[in-house]
């Protein structure tokens, strides 16, 4: 086979960067994937329920606020090693790349939320204004206004949230999470072999370049609101 | 009330004139009806309940362009709003064809909305839809099937004269363009109302009035009733057949736009007129012009209206000649509204007040109405 490394690295140490690449991408895949599933429709709701809005529910929006911040706020190595009973729970063991997903997807989701929240306030109010005027329900409103105005920012927020993830599955590498960051850790660090480390960065310098890359690529497509 | 039919005549475009009268009922009835409506919004915190809307009685014969103007927190926006239910009234009722809107559920409101359609200062097309999409919107809300979408969309544009624009976004359209996506978007559910929010107030004059042109043309060609608000006289003088002015959250004035343009009784109608003769002033004039007279050597510039009938009369020389006092002409213009010929003269007279009251008394015994615009 093509040696990518010019055989700077050992073929097996290769072999592993691949696995453990793929589990990172595993892992960042499935937890942005459910994290996406709970923060847009909370997100969504965030956005619309305050007093006087769409779905005008003044109590549940500061309860779900409050509880979106005190997940947002727990630092996410902390988060990881609290919810270990309940993530034994879901996947079984708290050990290896299925397990990491489920603190991941805790940590995605209210992340995600707020940022959905976020690109959904920068929505006109006129447009809402105008559908309302239309006659659409506030689900309608939600479909056809909403949400295809505000997808070239939702479309960045989830990028943002893509690049968040790589970064966090990194961390629960520490933890026996598997993937790129306990690769780096247990070859990098405790077998002091830097050049393991470092090809570990490496591929997630790209990681990250290629999923900002092609988000933004993505938004400027789906943004009308520039001539030409 | 035969405003329609007037306003039919005055549209060039119409396919047959000659035909329009038979088309229209003869006593319009009302489409929309406010009956002593208030609008209050409650206290919030740190802020004092607001009385947006007092005592509103007003109707808009169907057919009609209604057109009420206000200053800038009269309470315009309120009481429009409150024709397709956006705000509910706290007192009083408002009807739409009969259905008090006040008193609908949700459910019932969003039908009631679909024939009731709305522009906008701001247009409110959305960024990520062409402009045929933005027009297919409402029919979509309204559960219509995608082939008839299709064929009810092409005619609007059509109409609009946007056909050649329908795969373009908002963003690469003009404001003028912009705004006929949004009365075609307001015309797509086949409303029998129209509502004008500011609809030109982003407006160049020259779009402005060609928007306008277009209003007057929906109107006359689909009988389609249309209640615009606005600040600017000039909107209402070019296709209002009846005027309200409101102020402070009460109509003040209201009637045909032609009675009120010549006989103006509110102090606020009258300086809303006032600005809007001030604007067509000589540069010379307009510059030079106070509010008060600023010594006894003053000249008063007075602003005559002449109605139909008086429009040929020697007026200014029969005054000059009975009072001996010097007429200088500023400005004369022969305007029409509704149809009906309307001239506007803008005089100088000495400002002391013996003369100045000498001179309007003259004015008004031959039935005309003189308006003191300032002295120069
Ligand atoms: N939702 C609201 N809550 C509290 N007060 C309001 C609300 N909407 C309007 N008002 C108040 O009601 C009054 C009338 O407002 P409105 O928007 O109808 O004025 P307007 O004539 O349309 O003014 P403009 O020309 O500036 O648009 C204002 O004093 C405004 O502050
Ligand atoms: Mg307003």
């Amino acid at each position: 086979m093509f040696d990518i490394t010019f055989g700077l690295l050992p073929p097996t140490i290769v072999d592993l960067i691949i696995d453990a690449t793929q589990q990172t991408l595993y892992m960042v895949a499935v937890s942005g994937a459910l994290g996406t599933l709970i923060g847009l429709p909370l997100g969504v709701f965030l956005a619309t329920s305050r007093a006087g809005e769409l779905f005008a529910a003044p109590w549940l929006n500061q309860s779900l606020g409050l509880v979106v911040n005190a997940a947002r706020s727990t630092p996410f190595i902390i988060l990881v090693v609290a919810i270990i009973p309940f993530t034994r729970l879901v996947a079984g063991t708290s050990i290896g790349t299925s397990a990491a997903i489920v603190p991941l997807t805790v940590a995605a989701a209210p992340f995600i939320a707020r940022l959905i929240e976020a690109a959904i306030r920068e929505v006109d109010q006129g447009l809402v204004e105008a559908a309302r005027a239309m006659g659409a329900s506030p689900i309608q409103i939600v479909a056809k206004v909403l949400l295809p105005e505000a997808l070239p920012a939702i479309t960045l927020a989830l990028t943002l949230a893509a690049v968040s993830l790589l970064g966090y599955s990194a961390m629960v590498g520490a933890v026996g999470g598997g993937g790129l960051g306990d690769l780096g850790i247990r070859f990098g660090y405790q077998r002091f072999m830097p050049e393991v480390m470092a090809a570990v960065v490496l591929v997630l310098i790209l990681l990250v370049q290629a999923v900002q890359t092609l988000g933004d690529r993505l938004a400027r497509r789906l943004d009308k609101r520039s001539r030409g | 009330m035969n405003a329609p039919l007037t306003l039919a005549a005055a549209v060039p475009t119409l396919p047959d004139p000659s035909a329009a009268p038979a088309a229209i009922p003869a006593p319009a009835r009302s489409i929309i009806r406010f009956e002593r409506v208030a609008k209050t919004f409650p206290a919030r915190s740190g802020h004092a309940a607001v009385h947006a809307l007092s005592d509103i009685t007003l109707d808009v014969p169907e057919g009609a362009i209604l057109g009420v103007i206000g200053r800038s927190g009269a309470g315009k926006s309120t009481l429009i709003r409150l024709v397709n239910g956006l705000e509910k009234p706290s007192g009083g009722r408002v009807l739409v064809d009969d259905v008090d809107i006040g008193a609908l559920d949700e459910a019932a409101l969003r039908k009631e909305r679909r024939s009731i359609g709305m522009i906008f200062q701001h247009f409110n097309l959305l960024a990520r839809r062409t402009a045929f999409d933005n027009v297919a919107l409402p029919l979509e809300i309204a559960g219509v099937p995608r082939a008839e979408i299709k064929a009810r969309v092409e005619p609007l544009l059509d109409l609009v004269g946007l056909s050649d624009k329908r795969d373009r976004y908002p963003a690469e359209l003009s404001g003028g363009q912009k705004q006929r996506v949004g009365i075609a978007r307001a015309l797509a559910t086949r409303p029998r109302v129209l509502l004008s929010d500011e609809a030109t107030s982003a407006l160049d004059p020259e779009t402005t009035e060609q928007i306008l042109a277009l209003l007057r043309r929906v109107n006359a060609e689909l009988n389609l009733t249309v209640l615009l608000i606005t600040h600017e006289m000039a909107v209402i003088k070019a296709v209002a057949d009846k005027v309200a002015v409101i102020d402070g959250g009460r109509i003040v004035e209201d009637g045909a736009t032609y009675e009120v343009f010549a006989r103006p009784r509110h102090p606020t109608t009258r300086s809303f007129l006032a600005a809007l003769t001030a604007k067509s002033l000589p540069r010379r004039v307009a510059e030079q012009l106070s509010a008060e007279p600023r010594d006894g050597r003053d000249q008063a510039v007075l602003r005559i209206v002449f109605t139909g009938q008086h429009a040929q009369d020697p007026v200014l020389s029969r005054v000059s000649r009975l009072l001996s006092v010097d007429v200088n002409i500023i400005q004369a213009q022969v305007d029409e509204i509704a149809g009906t010929p309307f001239g506007v003269i803008v005089v100088s007279v000495p400002g002391d007040a013996p003369t100045l009251s000498a001179v309007i008394n003259a004015v008004e015994r031959l039935n005309l109405t003189a308006e003191v615009l300032g002295y120069v």
